[in-house]
């Protein structure tokens, strides 16, 4: 079933909207064999460069390519100015709330959020009290997803402050683009993103331990080559020159964290880490984890070593904090918030579990710590014997659920096998945060490439877009 | 450099040599096959298994010495950890791992190795389809060789995959040279003996040397003038010299903290293959000297693991 929604290359009249009109006008006068030829010159590219993810549970391999369409997304810049400005505040009140929970609880005492939803939540980490961290800031990366609804307004669907990836490909979109298309970018200024790794790296330097005094010497950690997202991780520290570590390459000596180099143990500053909190360090959380280093978090207390992003971030991301966004924004910032939450019911809450289940064929449930489009119910996507099941499984463990009306994301022209057809698309901006709050203008945007499908996510068959910010 | 880094691109350089070797050997092997009196064949046959020390696992799983079960075992054999496909997936494996330190076209090349060696199935390595795997398998070798040489920066990750190159060619050539001088001269009374024109130039092939011993000493192919060349001759690049050349040369441009024993080591066995005589090696006994060397070679690769790579 295809709802309304809101097309951002076309007026309801049919007529394309100016900051469309240059992409329009090169689509109408460009032969769709051309296009269709640039499309599978991408796609080799893609696949010589290596650009892949693992998929958890492909039996098929390890390693496949995500969907590059190569239709750019168009944004006009003053809407953008008003998204960035949105994103900024949104993500300072984010990390002001986080400083908060772990310090004075001023917003629990206030009686803005329940305490025991605060601090008793699983990724509340209690080793993180009383630590203060450079500048305040615990999600240095953070990417936070946006829509856009029938009413052509954004509105937050997520926010994702622990080790949100795909900046990699919001990159290597772009590298793509200017290769295969130079002549659209003549067409139209395209507001540049390519400075994403020089700022990602000035903002991992500004959160070293004050105390330095010398240049803080920073590495990312991956899990290793298994994990879905170490293209990304091996790309972003090649980008920035600087090493590529695992757990076993790094150890701690008197609160100090060392790597294994050929010149000896080398001092390690800032960890841009791309890890878990669990399995960071087996002698503070998680006993079995390989993945991390003995004594890390020793190390981070002792102040002798910064985390990018910060241990304990989880407990503002998830569906269950989500409602409480607007009010951080008012409670510590003191501003009306710029960017929409969508509509939430929490299912915990016995009003709001009683309208959940007497709308579920309307409505999108989900669970408060399920990502990747995984568990969760699209009631008019589905049967009725989905939504049954669904509904034992919801009354099974009401509190693990949030609810929210189906959102009719917009539309943006994609090349699909009968050639240009409009597709749901979502956004995703990357914001850090180090000494100041910024971010580059774009961000990665996914598209659903089944006709009518909403879910967007890479593991289920989404795909991306260059995203352009133009004048 | 990460010593984990440094570790899988010293190792990726040693399979793929090591690959080259296995070949070399096998087909120097296959050559010989159908040459002499039983007892020589059989002799022939189980060098492969004496130069790699893999006997005891060959005959536990395969009973009977063959020349199609030893190139079963040497060069498809997944359960054998020096086979050639077990070499070629190990070294695409560490470069896997550090394909953003080795340059694409290092990567490409072990890549597009292993998903042909995984193609390959043992009907194509009968007869004549034996020596042209052999063949495939020298050439990805060099090409591997090449593409390194001609694109990575000279630096750290260049140091240690030529002295992971140099130091597994230097075990495989002393290895050959010992075992097959040992099958072709029992005892060194016999040097200048009854000599196998076709044996000696089997072993010289088996390290690309016949030209060059044509070369070097216009002559007809005396067994201590082999031994000679193999060991000493630092213009011929799979000698014991020229290959503790090589491995002195990247060492030294390699700073490390305590790296004092590997550099001392390595500075050692180069002067000692730089003022040695042929004539003194033999009064001493080839195959003493030989075993010596291998010692040696083993002790170097231990401390430069110890010193650079992170093993305890």
């Amino acid at each position: 079933m295809e709802r309304h929604h809101y097309d951002e290359m076309r007026e309801p009249n049919g007529e394309v909207r100016p900051h469309f009109q240059p992409l329009a006008d090169w689509l109408a006068e460009t032969p769709a064999a051309r296009v269709a030829e640039k499309r599978r010159e991408a796609d080799l590219l893609f696949h010589r460069v290596g650009i892949t993810f693992a998929v958890y549970g492909d039996k098929q391999g390890d390693e496949r390519l995500i969907p590059f369409d190569i239709v750019p997304r168009v944004i006009p810049k003053t809407e953008w100015e008003a998204l960035e400005r949105g994103l900024k505040q949104r993500v300072a009140a984010l990390n002001r709330f986080l400083h908060d929970i772990y310090h004075d609880q001023e917003i629990l005492k206030a009686g803005k959020i329940s305490a025991e939803q605060v601090t008793m939540h699983d990724a509340y980490q209690p080793v993180m009290r009383g630590l203060d961290l450079p500048n305040g800031v615990y999600s240095h990366i953070a990417g936070i997803d946006l829509v856009r609804h029938e009413d052509g307004l954004w509105y937050v669907l997520e926010d994702n402050l622990r080790t949100p990836s795909g900046v990699s490909y919001m990159l290597e979109n772009r590298k793509m683009m200017l290769r295969l298309f130079p002549e659209l970018f003549a067409r139209q200024p395209v507001q540049p993103v390519e400075q994403y790794p020089a700022l990602l790296l000035e903002t991992l330097r500004a959160s070293a331990p004050p105390r330095l005094r010398r240049d803080p010497s920073v590495v990312v950690l991956t899990p290793g080559q298994h994990n879905s997202a170490y293209f990304e991780h091996a790309f972003l520290a090649q980008q920035m020159g600087v090493e590529l570590v695992e757990g076993a390459d790094l150890f701690v000596k008197d609160d100090y964290v060392y790597m294994r180099a050929t010149t000896g143990a080398q001092r390690v500053d800032v960890i841009y880490r791309r890890i878990d909190d669990a399995f960071l360090d087996p002698q503070a959380f998680r006993p079995d984890s390989v993945l991390g280093v003995p004594g890390l978090v020793a190390a981070y207390r002792a102040g002798n070593v910064s985390l990018a992003n910060a241990i304990g971030t989880g407990v503002a991301d998830d569906k269950s904090i989500y409602p409480y966004v607007p009010e951080m924004i008012r409670f510590y910032l003191g501003e009306e918030p710029l960017l929409s939450n969508v509509q939430t019911w929490q299912c915990r809450d016995a009003e709001d579990l009683k309208y959940v289940l007497g709308h579920l064929d309307e409505l999108v449930v989900k669970e408060v710590q399920g990502s990747g489009g995984y568990g969760m119910l699209v009631g008019p996507a589905s049967t009725k014997a989905q939504i049954k099941a669904f509904r034992a499984r919801l009354l099974a463990n009401a509190g693990n659920y949030i609810a929210q009306p189906t959102l009719s994301l917009s539309t943006c022209p994609t090349f699909v096998k009968r050639g240009i057809a409009p597709r749901h698309v979502d956004l995703r901006p990357f914001v850090l945060s180090g000494k100041e709050v910024r971010l580059v203008p774009g961000g990665l945007t996914r598209v659903a490439l089944k006709p009518g499908s909403l879910v967007v996510n890479s593991s289920q068959g989404g795909g991306t877009k260059d995203t352009w910010v133009v004048d | 450099m990460l010593s984990r880094v440094a570790d899988r691109i010293f190792w990726m350089s040693r399979q793929m040599e090591r690959a080259e070797n296995m070949a070399r050997i096998l087909g120097v092997t296959s050559d010989l096959a159908v040459f002499g009196t039983r007892e020589v064949q059989q002799q022939n046959l189980i060098a492969p298994l004496t130069i790699t020390d893999t006997g005891e696992d060959f005959f536990a799983r395969y009973g009977s010495l063959s020349l199609k079960n030893l190139i079963e075992f040497h060069a498809l054999d997944a359960q054998n950890p020096s086979s050639i496909y077990s070499c070629l997936r190990l070294a695409r494996e560490s470069a896997h791992e550090v394909r953003w330190q080795i340059t694409s076209e290092m990567w490409e090349t072990l890549n597009a190795t292993w998903i042909e060696m995984r193609g390959i199935r043992r009907e194509r390595l009968d007869g004549a389809g034996a020596t042209s795997f052999f063949d495939w398998v020298k050439e990805r070798s060099h090409l591997f060789r090449g593409v390194t040489y001609g694109t990575i920066v000279r630096g750290e990750a260049f140091d240690f995959s030529r002295i992971g190159t140099f130091l597994e060619r230097a075990d495989n050539t002393a290895r050959i040279l010992d075992v097959k001088y040992h099958i072709l001269l029992p005892s060194v009374a016999d040097v200048g003996g009854a000599l196998d024109y076709y044996q000696w130039t089997a072993l010289l092939r088996s390290v690309s040397s016949f030209e060059t011993y044509r070369t070097l000493y216009r002559d007809q192919i005396l067994p201590i003038k082999v031994a000679e060349l193999l060991i000493l001759e630092r213009r011929m690049p799979r000698s014991l010299a020229a290959c503790l050349e090589q491995i002195t040369i990247a060492l030294g441009r390699i700073r490390g903290q305590q790296d004092a024993p590997a550099k001392r080591l390595a500075s050692e066995l180069n002067a000692r293959l730089t003022h040695a005589h042929i004539e003194e090696i033999f009064q001493d006994g080839l195959h003493e000297y030989l075993e010596k060397c291998l010692e040696d070679f083993a002790a170097l690769g231990v401390r430069i693991q110890r010193s650079y790579l992170g093993a305890a």
